[in-house]
Formats: structure tokens, sequence, C-alpha cells
């Protein structure tokens, strides 16, 4: 990918990056840009219905999956700065279209040229530097997605990443491959539990001293973010890795 | 074991989290992540995997001709002097346990740790019969005593400190309350030790019913084990039809294990193998032996391709110590016999799904459970399965709120458009609570949000329109 002619791809930005984190979506157009790599945006996406998928409505999950196959056929590889939805696309859509022959193996097809952020920097461009720096030294944690790590096998990539980035220090908080909490629908299904799982992972975050908690996902930025928000300073700020990598941890 | 209250689970949770003494009990929970890492480190993940492969590889083929394995296990019972029963259901279990102890005369019935037999609510029904059942297992004689369920499959009495468990002795054994535990654990022995000695009957789990030789296998870490497989005339094994191993060698594979993912264990401190009664020259043993084989629902799981995988389950109880739900609420929520994951599976699947709602949802999906069962058993993938069930049917489905909410979330995901428009809406929806980007403070049913955590306001500006702007202000430079 990194012979002849700069790559391209398409950006499978998310609902939730969409609508509530508009800048994580344009970090992660700008690390990409900065790269070299050139970026679609098919415009036709909408969510990957995973919200639809978990709370057990095939249905309307499986409409949500074949408009994404409309949106992004033929786009090439596609990047989501998500990896719970690059895990809804690698992971279930195949076994949720299964019902069509045809829509399984776009299903597959898709699957095969879908990839999170980090991944496809470290293991597809085989790149760990983006050109990333913070306005001053940073001790930075990192808190595994569960998509990510155990659907998608992530780990090495985002902590490889956040090293790279000058000023950056990367602390490990104890408990950091543990849930956040959120599961989706579960925050608001069961509040109570979701906030007590997750006054847990911030407490090990909070131990390690970082200023900043780095997450791939938007749902636990909506999540952790939002909890550490309502503490206010000197709790650590949460932000999403490409935002990290762009360089806008210091905006 | 009272009647189930898996319909309860949200006040039960509830009052899960706002119980100091709960939330104290559960930090025990470490003990069992530790000693499974350090056997995980001991065993290697090469010799761990193999142990995997070769447990599922097992587990599959048994399961795939459970009625050959179930009819031969009966076969090498019988042959070794045993009687075997199988019963459809909890009733017909308890009434031929309570057969069994009516032909015996029984009076004292001593009892090692079964979770099938807190199933069939064995205890309950010989009580009501006349019949002393006392438990052996500490765990559970604390918990007999205190009238509660199980809290943990493994460690049914982890919620109670030892000032519980000395107050408890105090008050239903009329004993001097003891400090330490050494001491408390001394006054059970002495307890049970009388009634071991004058028992006539006893009862067990089985961990794994061997088919090629008849043998039941019994693994404890207290010994109480063998008092009740051999000390009294009588012995009753109860156990899910779907313990059954094909050959004694495969307890080379399924022994590590249980141990290895329950407490991180090379082996137990006893492991009880049991061949049908006392034999002509043998000199201990009980004179008669029943092994009980339980259906109850177990049938229906198998024949469902998507839900046959929880049958695979080996009771080591990993997957509560690693769930961050169970790790909060602990066992008692989840209002039966089995909590944690491998409960939020089974409960429904045994009980039927309108008595156990909460239980599928009450998951993050995350897969910590899945990621440390010995078995690789994918319960999230079963919960799933649960949660279309439950969406698919009117009446067990979610409430109509959440049904509207789904509608909506469709209609928006509908196409590029609707998905501006609702962007939009909720925009213009926001205004009232919107401060500087974010909303603190939201109606029910997301009150429960902004009870702790603030949410982001929709952005003003979504990237779809900032790509557009960019797309107009830089016209050639990016296709589409």
């Amino acid at each position: 990918m990194r012979h002849g002619r700069p790559p391209r791809v398409a950006l499978f930005v998310t609902c939730l990056v969409d609508q509530l984190f508009p800048r994580v979506g344009e970090s992660a157009v700008a690390v990409l840009s900065r790269l070299g790599v050139a970026v679609d945006f098919p415009e036709a996406q909408t969510c990957c219905g995973q919200v639809a998928f978990t709370a057990g409505y095939a249905a309307h999950a499986r409409e949500a999956a074949v408009r994404l196959l409309d949106a992004l056929e033929g786009a090439g590889a596609v990047v989501a700065p998500s990896g719970s939805c690059a895990g809804m696309v690698r992971r279930h859509l195949p076994s949720l279209l299964s019902g069509s022959a045809a829509l399984e193996s776009r299903a597959r097809e898709l699957a095969s040229r879908t990839y999170e952020l980090s991944e496809f920097l470290v293991r597809v461009m085989g790149i760990e530097d983006v050109g990333a720096s913070l306005p001053r030294p940073t001790m930075v944690t990192y808190h595994d997605g569960c998509h990510a790590l155990r659907e998608l096998g992530v780990a090495r990539e985002p902590r490889a990443l956040i090293r790279a980035v000058r000023g950056a220090e990367l602390v490990e908080s104890p408990g950091c491959d543990v849930c956040c909490g959120f599961g989706g629908l579960f925050s608001v299904k069961y509040p109570e539990i979701s906030s007590a799982i997750l006054r847990e992972k911030v407490r090990g975050v909070r131990d390690t001293g970082a200023s900043l908690l780095v997450t791939t996902e938007p749902g636990c930025l909506m999540q952790i973010g939002g909890f550490l928000s309502r503490q206010g300073p000197p709790a650590p700020r949460a932000l999403h890795l490409a935002e990290l990598l762009a360089g806008s941890a210091g905006a | 074991m009272a009647e189930p209250s898996a319909h309860r689970f949200r006040e039960a949770a509830r009052a899960a989290l706002d119980s100091p003494g709960i939330q104290q009990a559960l930090l025990r929970l470490d003990h069992f992540r530790h000693g499974r890492s350090r056997a995980l480190e001991e065993v290697g993940p090469e010799a761990w995997q193999a142990l995997q492969a070769r447990g599922r590889e097992v587990r599959r083929h048994t399961l795939e001709h459970l009625d050959h394995y179930l009819d031969l296990l009966a076969r090498s019972v019988e042959r070794a002097g045993g009687h075997v029963f199988f019963a459809r259901d909890a009733r017909e279990a308890n009434e031929y346990v309570a057969g069994v102890a009516r032909a015996h005369g029984v009076r004292t019935v001593i009892k090692g740790k079964s979770m099938v037999a807190e199933e069939m609510g064995v205890a309950g029904a010989l009580e009501a019969m006349g019949v002393e059942a006392v438990e052996t297992d500490l765990g559970e004689f604390i918990i007999q005593l205190a009238g509660e369920a199980p809290f943990h499959i493994i460690a049914p009495a982890l919620h109670k400190s030892k000032e519980e468990v000395a107050r408890l002795f105090a008050e239903r054994l009329g004993l001097e309350p003891q400090s330490e535990i050494g001491a408390l654990a001394g006054q059970a022995r002495e307890v049970l030790r009388e009634r071991f000695l004058r028992a006539d009957m006893g009862m067990t789990g089985a961990n794994f019913a061997v088919a090629e030789t008849g043998t039941v296998v019994v693994v404890t870490n207290e010994g109480n084990g063998r008092m009740c497989t051999s000390l009294p005339r009588v012995h009753v094994a109860t156990m899910g039809m779907e313990r059954v191993l094909p050959r004694l060698e495969d307890l080379a594979t399924f022994l590590p294990l249980l141990t290895r993912s329950a407490t991180g264990q090379r082996i137990t401190s006893y492991v009880t193998m049991v061949t049908g009664p006392r034999r002509g020259d043998e000199e201990d043993g009980p004179e008669e032996f029943h092994l009980v084989v339980l259906d109850n629902g177990r049938s229906r799981i198998l024949a469902d391709p998507e839900l046959r995988e929880a049958l695979y389950c080996i009771r080591c109880g990993a997957c509560l110590a690693a769930c961050p739900v169970y790790s909060h609420i602990g066992g008692h929520a989840y209002g039966w016999v089995y909590p944690g994951p491998i409960g939020a599976v089974v409960t429904p699947a045994l009980l039927g799904l309108a008595r156990a709602r909460d239980l599928p949802f009450a998951s993050t999906l995350c897969g910590a459970c899945r990621e440390v069962c010995p078995l690789g058993i994918d319960i999230p993938r079963m919960l799933l399965k649960h949660r279309r069930e439950l969406a698919e049917d009117r009446q067990g489905g979610g409430s109509a709120g959440e049904r509207a909410a789904m509608a909506l979330w469709r209609r928006a995901a509908g196409g590029p458009r609707a998905f501006r428009l609702a962007g939009l809406a909720a925009r213009i929806a926001q205004w009232p609570v919107a401060r500087r980007g974010l909303i603190r403070w939201l109606p029910p049913p997301l009150s429960g949000w902004t009870a702790t955590r603030d949410l982001p306001a929709v952005a003003w500006r979504p990237f779809r329109a900032r790509w557009r702007r960019r797309r107009a202000d830089r016209p050639g430079q990016d296709r589409r």
C-alpha cells in the first residue's frame, strides 16, 4: 500500500462520531491525510446497526446492515474510529445476513476490508509514529474497549501509537482491560450497575495520575468522559485516540 | 432452595449495590482471579489451549451422542451394582430420592455440594417428610443455617464475613462466638462430625460421571465428599444429564480444566471416584448406590443448536469473577441456583424467558466470560439469542418505550437524509438542556444516565456537514 499511488480509504465515521464527536472524525481524516492516505467519505452511510443488534432487534439490524453494504460497496479499505463498529462489521454482519447467500457473501467481502483506525495504521500501513506531539509532557493511560480487544485482538496497536506521540508517557491502569460499563443500551437499562462498573474503572485511571485517558471507542468515550467531566478538575480528560494522534489534545 | 426470584433482578441488583457488606465481600473475588492467572502461567498458554481444544471436542462429541453415553453410563453403574434413575424434572427426582429415603428408614441425610440438588430443591423435599438434611460443605452449611441461596458457584458463602458467620453459629447452633476462621471451621466440623456418624444416607453431586466405568467423580477441598459417599448406608448422587464423560482418561483433560479455572489449584485436596456400592470383599462404602440423572429442561437446551454450547459448562465459576456485572452485584441478584454469566444463559433456558427477562440484558456483552471460560463457551452469543427471542415476543419483550425507541432509530438510520433530519431534530430537542456542549440532565427514561454522567450534546455541525463544507472549499481534492 505504500508504493505507487497514495492509498485510498473510505471513512466509516460511525453514527456516534458523526453526531456527537465530529472532531474525532476530523482528526481521523487529518491523521490519515498527513500520512498520505486519500480519504473518501461515502455519504450514504448512517449506522452499523449494533444498537438494534445487541437489543435483539435482528430485523432492524439486518436492514441497517444491508444499507451499510450498499453505502460502502466498492469503497476499498474501510477505516472506522471505533472497534465496536469495525467489530460489528467483521464479526456479526456475515452471520446476521446468513439468510441470503448473496448478502452473506457481500458481508464477508466488506468484513475483509474493514479496519479499526489503530489496527489500520499499525498492521496495514506499518506505521506507529504518525508525527503527533503533545504541547507538554503528559502522562497518558489507555482504556481497552471490549470489542477492539476481544473481537479484533487490538491491544498492542493503540499503545504503540500512544508511545510514539512526543511528550506522551504511557502508564497502564489497573483494570485497563475491564469493561467500562457502557454496553450500549445497558448503560441506560441498568444505570446503577453501569455506574458502579464505571466508578471502578475511573478509580483505576485516577490511580495512575495520568491526565489523559485515551480510547479507540466513541461509546466508552461517552461513558468514561461523561463521568470525568462530571467530576471536574483535576480529573483526567478522556480523549479519542484519533484526537491524540491528530495533535488535537491541546485544543 | 427457595422459589426462583430472577424476575426481581433489578431490585436485587440495586440492593446489592447499596449493601456495604456485599460490596466488601465482592472484593474477595480477587482471590479467584489471581488463582486462575497463576495457574495459567504455570500451565503455559500452549498446554492450556491444547486442554481447551480437547475439552471442547469431547463435550461436542458427547453431547452429539448423549443418549448413547447416558445409556452406557446407566449400564456401567448397574453392572457395578448401582441403580440409575432418569428424572424428567425436579419433582420426579425428588420423589425418587424420597422413595429411597423411605425405603431405608432414613432420618438423617448428609449432603455434599450439588448445584443440581439445589435446582431440585431436594433438601426442602426431605425436610418436608421429616428427614434432616445437613449440608457438609462449609459454605453450604453456612447458607443453609442462614436460609440463603448460594452467592457463588464454588464459594456459596463468599458474601459472609467471619463476624456474620460467628453470629450465625452462635444464634442457630447455640455456640460460643469465635473470632478466628479456623475456630469457626472447627465448630462446624464438630457439629458435622456428629451428623456424619449417624447419617443414614449421603447425597452428593457429580462433577463428572464416566460412562465406560459408571464412575462418579466428586472434587472437594474439605474431604466432606467422601464422608457423604462412603460413610452412610446409602449414597445418592445427583447430576445434570450433560455431565457425562465417555472415558476415565477424559478426566485427565477435565479435572485440570476445572480445578485450574475454579481456584487455580493443580488438583483439589480430595478427588473422590466411586463406582457403585460396596462390593463383596470391600471394607468401606455404602450398601446401596443410586445415581439420579436430571433433565429438567436440559434436553430442550440440547435440541437448540444455538444454546447447546451452554451444556459444555463444567461449573468452574471462572466467568463470575471475570464478569464486571457479577463483580458488582454478586450472586443473589440472579435469583436462582446459577449466578453470573452462565446463570444469565441457563436460568432463562431452564425456567423460561418469561421468568427471567432481565438476565439476558444484565450484561455489557464485554466477552470477558468467554475469554476465561475453560471450554470457551460463547456466552455473549447465547445472551444475544435470548435477547432476540425476547424482542420477537411482544409479551416478554422490551417495554413499549424501548420498541418505540427502536422504531425511531430505524427511521433515523434509514438513509442519509433521514439521519441528517434526526440529528437536526435532536439538536432542537436538546436546546433546553444542552449547555456548552454538554447535557447534564435528562428526564426519564434517560435520567439514569445523567444521574452520574454528562452526555455530549449533539454537535451543532456533525461530521458529515463539516465534510461537505470542506469539500465545497476544496473542490476536486477528494472524491465522492
